[in-house]
């Protein structure tokens, strides 16, 4: 691995997970290590580093480079330390004479092949061969090559065995003349990314490094970007193209990503305050050393010339911005605020917290508007996600969480996907699950879509209930019919850890005949064998797990799905061990840390309900203001309230709801009814078109703090340089709240992190300080578990007994008919990121540059469309046009789209039914037409026009 | 010999062989059987079939020199260049062989005729300098047999 700043130790293969223990000898020094282990492990944990190339801890050892030779006393030979496991007793030398001339031939040969153009080289001190001819002491090279690879011409002539760079992908370049030709890109994409996209062509002196087959270049080939290869490679042939232009970094810093829920650790690479580069941190809890193509590459929107610097104000959203300072923009959004609040009513105006800046700044949106504004009016887009998760779960085993860590997929047996395609959404995830499952474990996915953890190289899932969209709670409900009326269950587990009697009443409910396979495969569209052969394959794991995603939440019966999610764990006492659990795959990086820290308008951070005295009291202590005991409104309610003329200001941090949230032009008429709307993000979103203030906000770069991922781990955020902005997003609020005569004080998020421990029970023992020192916590972090808690439920479940709850599929009113036939359902691919506000102003365009619709051939067939046709895509809502794509992952009479793109507007489209319990809206199921178009909507040239003219900056004044 | 390969053929193909254990080597011997080469369109099919990654089967198949990219000439002259031969005068058959044929290694005549490829050992190093012509083994080679043999296979 590469490693040039603060080297995480390179062990050189993996680690042995047996819990026998092996005593040797590795030059006179005894090392104890677990059975399996190699030799090379061995010995670096002893202090001792082998000489190696072809070997790595994150791959499994190959045998190839022949430099780790070892000498083992009363063995022959030399045998490669890193394919011979330790043994007992076993007395080994890696440091003789035979083994220095051995080793000093192979660099030799290496040396042979390569260019000695070191001083220029982009990997110049931080290269492994390098370092190997210095630790072998290599000092002159007794072989001059006739061929090589690495001379353009030879005798001047072209060289056949040359190959040019390619530079097809925009972050990183493949350059054959550096090659070695060791594997370990090729191992690295097959065993920690699981794509496959890599070979080695050819044999003997005509091996090289191929990307897919004949005809391909990177780009081309089914690589995914993820920098697996670039991870492994230990030579300058797969290097970041900002290390070509900018040089090695100088030191580093880790950090957490901001993109998905996974949160993967990386390390900032830097020189001066300019990043280098990401690189994934191997020691993060999460990702173990693995990255995706936007956590690692796609960070270059933080300096992107779209990002807004200066705040800036307007009197009406037709006129142009005017920059103003700081203070101006501060005083004169107080004023209106206040202004609302004083004709209005104190009730009129709210806050949206924002799911991808830190929990501290969270905690300080919730705050402004339960201290400062003196109401609940708080929402977060979470709203719009998993609100149902936390409902569900908070009502089945009493916490809004995943049960599990993201280790825990490495034990289990039988993984059942719900509604999401980590591939595209979590691929650190879905690497993670791709490499349990080539391992044999099992999978069930359940998804309208032919996703590709359905089937991709060497993974296959067992079964794939291809439903209709809108009936989740169908098949989830026949999942547990076949399981109770087939005995499956654990009643071992159901007696002791749930309510026998609300069990009872369940299992009732269950097995009714209308809830059997049989029954709903009409309307659902399973085949009933195979809803049956993979409910009997999930009860009968030894560990069986469900991860699940916006597939199952987003509907107006999300909850229920959630529900019947717990239920299914709980009724095959899945629950409460390694491999077993129920993990919803949160979609931003800190969505559930913006539903611990009291975003939603009921509930006070911990998820403790604003009705209740004891914890109002807690915070008004602490905070010296009462806090009201209604619960505020929703942002659909905030919308509605709007349009009504009763909501009149609005702060929203680092959301777009114009774009992400459903039927746009409800959300426009809401926004447009305003008469403060500050937005406070990076550049000019959407939502920004009907703003009066902006605020520039700061990049995960550019501040502390912490997020919390999907598994309820707080991981640090560090600050690398001082934000381009000026101020770091929690600064700002604090400057909006005191300009509101807030007098808050907070000079570090350290000391907000204090005031969240100090008032929530599960972030008690949290300090930045216990952070430092183990990298990262899950919640709860307490006196009960002061290092925090990777496994939940364990003994018991946190609200005491399990709670067996009905649920009743009722369809949803969005049905298709005549005119709207069609069932429209949305996603996400893997190289943007949500509204694409980020991911968009990335070279990563070069893999999704607009949304696409996918329709099946023989829908596509019925209505004349071809591949790439303009298509109108019409619901009840509204319509849009962008392009077709025909393909049979979708079923016949579904078509799928993604929301990347605001030209696109998809959820123009998208309805405003939502969830029963959560309001959280039904974005996988539309019932829409799709028919050839000519060009835009009337729509998308009303809405570019109108954001034109609200994006006008005036020019500073002279 | 079908001269344009089908996709719909090169599926029935893989159907064929796609119940052994380990299909891959046998499919592309079918696949050479039936073109004489292995299509590149089945490159993709058969990862698919095979839920392998395309990079894969390229992978294998250019391990094998034996599997061809495209169509041989009409007749395959392969001249062993291992040690045994090259002792024995087999460079001179080599340099030969090319210069009568006009052609370098793996090149095929231009008339189609001959296609001309090293082989690293025929097992015949008793009878060295050996080739193959066409799948048999010929020993003792020199300029007299080489120049037989070429003009029997038309060069």
């Amino acid at each position: 691995m590469k490693d040039f700043i603060i080297p995480d130790a390179d062990y050189g293969t993996p680690a042995s997970k047996s819990k026998e223990m092996v005593t040797l000898t590795v030059d006179g020094f005894p090392v104890t290590v677990p059975a399996g282990t190699s030799i090379m492990r061995a010995a670096k944990e002893a202090g001792i580093s082998v000489p190696k190339l072809c070997a790595t801890d994150s791959i499994d050892a190959f045998g190839s480079c022949r430099l780790c030779l070892v000498e083992i006393e009363g063995r022959a030979g030399t045998p490669a330390s890193c394919t011979t496991p330790v043994a007992p007793g076993i007395v080994v030398h890696t440091q003789t004479g035979k083994l220095k001339t051995l080793r000093k031939g192979v660099m030799e040969l290496y040396i042979s092949d390569h260019p000695l153009d070191c001083l220029t080289c982009a990997a110049n001190g931080d290269c492994e061969l390098q370092d190997m001819a210095g630790a072998v002491g290599l000092r002159d090279v007794r072989y001059e090559a006739k061929e090589t690879h690495f001379e353009a011409r030879q005798n001047g002539e072209a060289n056949p065995n040359w190959l040019p760079k390619d530079d097809s992908n925009p972050y990183f370049s493949y350059d054959p003349s550096k090659c070695i030709v060791c594997s370990r890109c090729v191992r690295a994409c097959e065993e920690v990314q699981g794509t496959f996209a890599l070979t080695i062509e050819g044999r003997g002196f005509d091996s090289r490094v191929s990307a897919g087959a004949i005809g391909d270049n990177f780009l081309s080939s089914d690589c995914v970007s993820c920098g697996a290869c670039v991870q492994a490679c230990p030579t300058a042939t797969l290097s970041e193209k900002s290390l070509f232009e900018i040089g090695t970094p100088s030191h580093s810093v880790i950090t957490t990503c901001a993109y998905c829920g996974v949160g993967c650790s990386f390390k900032a690479e830097m020189r001066g305050d300019e990043l280098v580069r990401m690189v994934p941190y191997k020691n993060g809890k999460a990702n173990r050393g693995h990255s995706c193509v936007k956590g690692r590459f796609a960070y270059g929107y933080a300096s992107h010339k779209d990002r807004i610097l200066n705040p800036m104000i307007r009197d009406k959203v037709s006129d142009p911005w005017k920059e103003v300072t700081w203070p101006e923009a501060m005083e004169f959004a107080a004023k209106r605020m206040g202004g609302i609040q004083a004709k209005y009513g104190k009730d009129s105006v709210g806050v949206i917290t924002s799911s991808r800046c830190t929990n501290e700044e969270t905690y300080l949106v919730q705050k402004l508007t339960r201290a400062v504004f003196g109401n609940n009016n708080t929402d977060t887009c979470a709203r719009v996600c998993h609100s149902p998760t936390g409902y569900g779960l908070g009502q089945t085993f009493g916490t809004s969480a995943g049960t599990q860590d993201f280790d825990s997929v490495e034990e289990t047996d039988v993984a059942v996907v719900i509604g999401a395609n980590p591939a595209a959404g979590h691929p650190v995830f879905a690497s993670r699950l791709k490499k349990r499952l080539r391992q044999g474990a099992k999978l069930i996915v359940i998804d309208p879509r032919r996703t590709e953890m359905v089937q991709s190289a060497h993974i296959k899932a067992e079964h794939h209930l291809a439903l209709r969209p809108g009936t989740n709670v169908a098949v989830v409900t026949a999942l547990a019919h076949v399981i109770v009326t087939e005995g499956l269950m654990d009643e071992e587990f159901i007696r002791t850890r749930c309510d026998w009697d609300e069990f009872q009443d369940y299992a009732e409910f269950v097995s009714d005949p209308r809830h059997s396979p049989e029954s709903i495969a009409a309307y659902t569209g399973v085949p009933a064998d195979e809803l049956r052969k993979a409910a009997r394959l999930y009860a009968g794991a030894r560990n069986g797990s469900i991860y699940y995603g916006l597939g199952v939440t987003e509907h107006s019966q999300g909850s229920t799905t959630v529900i019947g999610i717990a239920n299914l764990a709980m009724l095959t006492g899945n629950i409460g061990r390694p491999g077993v659990g129920v993990n919803p795959l949160r979609g931003q990086n800190n969505v559930q840390g913006s539903c611990d820290m009291g975003s939603f308008p009921h509930e006070l951070p911990g998820y403790r309900h604003v009705k209740n005295d004891a914890v109002r009291d807690i915070f008004e202590k602490l905070w010296g203001v009462t806090i009201s005991s209604e619960p505020g409104l929703r942002i659909p309610n905030m919308l509605d309230a709007a349009v009504e003329g009763t909501f009149k200001g609005l702060y929203c941090q680092g959301e777009d709801i114009l774009q992400s949230d459903p039927d746009t032009h409800h959300v426009a008429a809401g926004l447009a009814a305003m008469e403060c709307v500050i937005v406070h993000d990076l550049f000019l979103n959407e939502t920004a078109n009907y703003a009066h203030v902006f605020l520039p906000g700061s990049t995960f770069l550019e501040k502390d703090g912490t997020f919390t991922n999907a598994e309820r781990r707080i991981n640090r955020v560090r600050k690398v340089m001082a934000p381009k902005n000026g101020y770091a997003d929690w600064e700002i609020t604090q400057m909006l709240a005191n300009a509101m005569e807030a007098g808050w004080t907070y000079t570090h998020p350290s000391q907000i992190m204090d005031e969240i421990a100090a008032t929530t029970p599960s972030f008690a023992n949290v300090s930045y300080e216990l952070l430092e020192t183990m990298g990262s916590v899950q919640w709860p972090c307490n006196e009960k578990s002061p290092e925090g808690t990777p496994l939940m439920h364990i003994d018991g479940f946190v609200r005491g007994k399990g709670k067996f709850i009905r649920t009743e599929y009722v369809a949803t009113d969005e049905k298709t008919g005549p005119r709207f036939p069609l069932l429209l359902t949305t996603g996400r691919i893997l190289s943007q990121y949500n509204v694409g506000a980020q991911t968009r102003r990335t070279a990563n365009n070069v893999w999704h540059d607009q949304d696409v619709l996918e329709i099946h051939p023989h829908d596509a067939e019925l209505r004349g469309i071809k591949e790439g046709d303009f298509v109108r895509l019409a619901s009840r809502s509204g319509e849009t046009t962008l392009k077709a794509e025909i393909t049979d992952r979708v079923s016949p009479g579904v078509v799928y789209t993604t929301f990347h793109h605001p030209t696109t507007q998809a959820n123009v489209v998208t309805t405003d039914f939502s969830d029963w319990a959560t309001n959280c809206p039904e974005y996988k199921v539309t019932a829409v037409q799709v028919s050839p178009s000519n060009g835009p909507a009337e729509w998308q040239v009303e809405y570019d026009a109108q954001a034109e003219m609200a994006r006008r900056i005036l020019p500073a004044a002279e | 010999m079908p001269a344009n390969p089908s996709e719909d053929r090169v599926r029935e193909i893989i159907a064929d062989h796609v119940a052994l254990e380990g299909p891959l080597l046998p499919i592309f011997h079918a696949l050479q059987a039936e073109y004489g080469h292995v299509p590149q369109l089945a490159v993709p099919v058969i990862a698919e079939v095979l839920n392998l990654g395309r990079a894969e089967v390229h992978g294998v198949m250019s391990f094998y020199h034996d599997f061809r990219k495209e169509p041989a000439g009409k007749h395959v002259v392969k001249i062993c260049r291992a040690e045994a031969c090259q002792s024995v005068g087999g460079d001179a058959i080599s340099e030969r062989a090319m210069k009568l044929l006009g052609v370098d290694w793996h090149g095929t005549t231009k008339n189609g005729n001959v296609t001309l490829e090293p082989v690293f050992c025929l097992g015949l190093c008793a009878c060295a300098p050996a080739a193959m012509v066409d799948g048999k083994v010929v020993g003792r080679v020199d300029a007299a047999k080489l120049d037989r043999i070429l003009a029997e296979v038309g060069a």
